[in-house]
């Protein structure tokens, strides 16, 4: 999309307006920096994808649109996750993020926070891993995408 | 040479060739008026509300196909236009909305008069702007402009700060601008077409359904030519009237909740349906589960969000409705290719039969005026060459009905929004186009009251137009639903306390008139026509207890209509 104000709140605002469902959106400038490139994650028919595709593609500020769905892609979302670790549940926290190829990159004498990578279902998985009760707090970036191979998306 | 933001503003609406701005002053526009003041090549009308300016902007746009104009001020002025600007966005309507802005340094402060206009506006328009730099303000006049008139058309609005007319630049129209992100179609795909034209050939029971794109693409002649050429019935949405001649014997007149007979049923009943710039609106379709049910469905739209948005389509086409019906007549002269006459002829036959039912019959000889006869007198009276307005409600579905229009452009009303107070001042922005047309406005006692202070404006520019008002003291169509659907419960339907409206309009400097008896009519719209240079104000008593048939209840088929 243009990288410029408001183009954001129009793709927010379509969504609103038509009763569509944004599940995660991530939004940054690109090496052009007259343009930023945006992930949406949304749910639904057929018939409601085509018409979101459609009106997306009306909005003055969309350069490009791709439905990721529609080929072989990678998906990657990022978490941050702060999880009480003290005595013995320093080496499980540990061998937890080992598992899941996770760093720790904060520690403190009762909190480790743990950066995780990948697919949705991956941290989902880490999330529920983690004894619940261990939980501090959790941050997701939402998920970015690319096509694999040759297919790409620019201008 | 350096010119302030609000000298770069008026030259580029010279520029770009526009005569007309319809708007209202207020302090963050003081410089574009002070602007607008010291030349004379762009004219400004000053309406009385600013709603009255975006919906006469709108009026002059669908009269001429060219943009209209507005010129409001921050704040109150921005949000009194959102009714008019929200108006033309769903019926496409080509319009350029200027909003002043409070100066850049105090935007976000709650200064007053500030609104976030760009914000408060997004949802109901094609685009628009906020110019932060007095730099970029013809280019981004060039911008909205290309925007709102081409593809499918719709309003857009700039917003410009009170500093940024102050500030100086260099000024520079660019001729021309391209926008990498928006660039609409400029022809339909030729081997869709093909599909289109090998269907309707093979068809048996073809229907043809058209819209306001048709207008809005100018298409009028096209379209005549290729019914002509295959002798299709054919049908129009209440925003494509005129776009083919009411008066031939093709047309089936008008379709949807308040179509007649014979077009609905033949909607129904058909096997190729071939929708031009139309969008299979809900007030078309009536229950989409139940629409044309044998029909193959063909639809060319300049807007791909339209195809298959409601009703599945078989063959879209998307491109300039103009462009495609011009290839469409290119092939079919080409392949010298006849349609299937005896079908035709059986299809014509069953037509007429559903014809003959006479859907739109009403008691002529009634003791109090019946407000389809008005509109029918009017017609006559007019020679049907009026450019007739209306507002919402049903004296709109009676002046479409009865009104037969065989121009484009003639019909102008309010077909998506459903704005009541769209009517009178949507009049006014037409006579400035046509001042010597004849330009009546079709109303009720109920919508006009929602614009009435625009009788000032009209007496400001000595505006001639006539005012056709259906006073039933009741809101006709909700008193409708009432009587259908609520079981006569008039919940707010009565409109008590009416103004005396002939003394109204005189008061404002107009002639008025009351007229209570059938008898009466006709000598009182030739007394009216007869007054060229007068705003007259006719004020119709008429049956309380009209209602407009046929009417296909919401969630029914179309083939389902309640009829008189």
């Amino acid at each position: 999309m243009e990288n410029e104000a408001g183009a954001l709140s129009r793709v927010a605002g379509l969504f609103s307006a038509r009763g569509y469902n944004i599940e995660s959106l991530t939004v940054a400038p690109t090496e052009d920096s007259s343009l930023s490139r945006m992930t949406l994650v949304t749910r639904g028919t057929e018939e409601v994808i085509e018409q979101i595709t459609k009106q997306l593609n009306k909005l003055v500020d969309v350069v490009r649109l791709m439905d990721m769905a529609e080929g072989p892609h990678i998906e990657r979302e990022m978490m941050l996750i702060k999880v009480r670790a003290s005595d013995g549940g320093r080496e499980e926290v540990k061998r937890l993020a080992d598992i899941f190829r996770g760093k720790i990159i904060d520690v403190t004498d009762t909190i480790y926070t743990v950066e995780l990578t990948g697919t949705g279902d991956k941290l989902d998985a880490f999330v529920k891993a983690v004894n619940q009760t261990d939980i501090v707090e959790v941050v997701r970036s939402g998920v970015t995408g690319i096509a694999r191979g040759e297919k790409a998306l620019r201008v | 040479m350096e010119l302030t933001g609000a000298e770069i503003f008026v030259r580029c609406l010279a520029e770009q060739g526009v005569d007309y701005v319809f708007g209202y002053p207020g302090g963050a526009v003081l410089p574009i008026y002070d602007a607008l003041y010291q030349q004379d090549k762009v004219k400004h009308v000053l309406v009385r509300h600013e709603q009255a300016a975006t919906h006469a902007a709108d009026g002059y746009a669908r009269a001429t196909g060219r943009p209209g104009v507005v010129l409001v001020t921050s704040g109150p002025g921005a949000t009194n236009a959102i009714t008019g600007i929200a108006t033309a966005y769903m019926d496409s309507i080509p319009m350029v909305a200027f909003t002043g802005q409070v100066p850049t340094a105090l935007i976000g402060n709650d200064a007053f008069q500030e609104v976030d206009s760009v914000g408060i506006t997004r949802p109901c328009v094609k685009h628009n702007f906020l110019v932060k730099d007095v730099r970029d303000l013809a280019v981004t006049i060039k911008k909205a402009f290309y925007i709102a008139t081409t593809g499918r058309p719709g309003p857009v609005v700039v917003d410009i700060p009170k500093d940024v007319s102050t500030m100086k630049a260099e000024f520079h129209y660019p001729r021309r601008v391209s926008i990498r992100s928006y660039n609409p179609v400029t022809k339909g795909h030729p081997r869709q077409i093909k599909k289109a034209i090998d269907l309707m050939l093979a068809a048996k029971r073809p229907m043809l359904y058209t819209g306001g794109g048709v207008i809005l693409a100018n298409a009028s002649r096209q379209l005549t030519d290729l019914t002509r050429l295959l002798g299709f019935p054919i049908t129009n949405t209440l925003m494509g009237l005129g776009a083919y001649p009411a008066t031939d014997k093709q047309f089936l007149g008008m379709l949807g909740m308040h179509g007649t007979y014979e077009a609905n049923m033949a909607m129904h009943n058909c096997d190729v349906l071939i929708a031009i710039g139309a969008r299979f609106d809900d007030r078309v379709t009536g229950n989409v589960e139940k629409f044309c049910p044998t029909a193959t469905i063909i639809h060319v739209d300049i807007d791909p969000a339209s195809i298959s948005k409601n009703v599945k389509v078989d063959v879209p086409i998307v491109g300039p409705v103009d462009q495609v019906l011009k290839e469409m007549l290119a092939m079919l002269k080409e392949s010298k290719a006849q349609p299937d006459t005896a079908a035709l002829k059986a299809w014509w036959k069953q037509i007429e039969e559903w014809r003959g039912m006479d859907c739109l019959k009403y008691d002529h000889d009634s003791e109090v005026i019946k407000p389809q006869y008005v509109v029918e007198t009017l017609y006559k009276v007019t020679k049907g060459k009026a450019f007739v307005t209306s507002d919402v409600g049903q004296h709109q579905m009676w002046a479409a009905q009865f009104y037969k229009f065989d121009k484009p452009n003639r019909w102008i009303n309010s077909g998506g929004l459903g704005t009541m107070g769209f009517g009178f001042p949507a009049a006014m922005g037409v006579q400035f186009a046509h001042p010597d047309e004849t330009v009546a406005c079709i109303t009720g006692e109920g919508s006009i009251q929602m614009c009435i202070q625009e009788l000032s404006t009209c007496r400001q520019y000595s505006l001639p137009i006539k005012i056709i008002n259906l006073n039933n003291r009741y809101l006709g169509m909700v008193r409708q639903w009432q009587e259908f659907f609520y079981q006569g419960r008039y919940a707010m339907s009565y409109m008590d306390s009416l103004p005396d409206f002939v003394k109204l309009a005189e008061a404002y400097g107009h002639v008025g008139m009351q007229i209570t008896k059938p008898q009466d009519v006709e000598p009182a719209l030739k007394e009216a026509m007869q007054m060229k240079d007068r705003l007259v104000f006719l004020d119709f008593l008429t049956d309380q207890t009209e209602n407009v048939y046929p009417m296909v209840p919401a969630g029914a088929g179309q083939n389902e209509m309640i009829l008189v």
